[in-house]
């Protein structure tokens, strides 16, 4: 139980700074997710049930889709990292 | 430059102080041991008063059901702020591409077992962890699937709008019954049934029917809105 929790931890912090430091923006986005993820994983072994589902489907599901959303309307929706010319406009 | 170091430095200064801040409560609070006993008396007594084998959603909604109203008002006022910002829904973007075949398939796939899923979780919200707020929100992945995978298909704001004003119109309709009959706000009504089968405890589960729907409709129109607003974006 302890390792696992540590494990869950570990990975937690790591994508939260995969998420600062990444410098595709969906992939940080997809971190953000997976830290939610954690969080909800956290919550089913706290013996909340409840706050892990409103977790899983809110922090994990929707607020990432609503983040991927909103970056397609910023048009910076792109899969690969761009070039170093175009980061002067940003 | 001292204002960029003072920039670098500042948000690092304040997550420090914030982590100590935490790290004090924490060590002033024993983990595990609530201070509050409020929570002992409910489990205690809920599933003989109210009659939900679910504890949480006894408390959601018969204990602390005007709190849920306000949390529904509150996504109510979120949502239609972002409408107003995202501005007049119906603008597609003219060069929004089809979708390919393994996202059309997966869509016309995942609909109906979400549906399902969704359905599943805010029906059984009194007997199993879960309840409208997370049914909702799958029903709203549910709905906003096909429409990532179809971005050509004409938008339903006017059908989903009149469900969402129904269902929460429903939800108020039911407290102000309770209001007359019982002369409390949204007491549970119907009586208590049999601890854990699925027509029990009043009228918790056409309460979570309304707040799931409310919640799925709002949801829907809000992602649907986002995906079609991106016209004027800049690319």
């Amino acid at each position: 139980m302890f390792w696992i929790v540590l494990l869950m931890v570990a990975v937690m912090l790591a994508s939260a700074v995969a998420a600062l430091l990444l410098p595709n923006f969906l992939g940080a986005v997809a971190s953000v997710s997976v830290v939610s993820l954690g969080v909800a994983g956290l919550f089913v072994l706290l013996r909340a049930p409840d706050v892990a589902m409103t977790e899983a489907a809110v922090g994990a599901g929707l607020g990432s889709l609503l983040l991927a959303l909103a970056l397609r309307r910023l048009g910076l929706w792109r899969l690969e990292v761009q070039e170093e010319t175009d980061h002067a406009d940003r | 430059m001292p204002t960029a170091r003072l920039t670098t430095l500042g948000p690092l200064l304040f997550a420090a102080g914030f982590a100590f801040l935490l790290a004090t409560l924490a060590a002033g609070l024993p983990f595990g041991a609530p201070p509050m006993t409020v929570g002992q008396a409910i489990q205690g007594e809920a599933a003989a008063t109210v009659g939900a084998a679910n504890f949480v959603t006894a408390v959601v909604l018969a204990y602390r059901g005007i709190d849920t109203l306000g949390e529904l008002s509150i996504l109510f006022a979120a949502a239609m702020a972002a409408g107003l910002v995202l501005g007049r829904p119906g603008e597609r973007r003219a060069d929004a591409a089809p979708a390919g075949f393994i996202l059309r398939a997966g869509a016309d796939l995942l609909f109906p077992l979400l549906l399902v899923v969704g359905l599943y979780i805010i029906l059984h919200g009194h007997l199993t962890p879960g309840g409208g707020f997370q049914g909702g929100v799958i029903l709203a992945a549910a709905f906003v699937v096909p429409v990532l995978a179809d971005p050509g298909r004409p938008p339903e704001h006017r059908r989903l709008a009149w469900v969402e004003g129904l269902a929460g119109a429903a939800f108020i309709a039911t407290g102000l019954a309770a209001l007359a009959w019982d002369h409390q706000f949204l007491a549970p009504l119907l009586g208590r049934g049999t601890l854990g089968s699925l027509v029990s405890a009043g009228t918790l589960p056409l309460l979570y029917l309304a707040v799931g729907l409310k919640v799925g409709a709002e949801l829907t129109g809000l992602l649907i809105r986002m995906t079609e607003a991106d016209g004027e974006a800049p690319r």
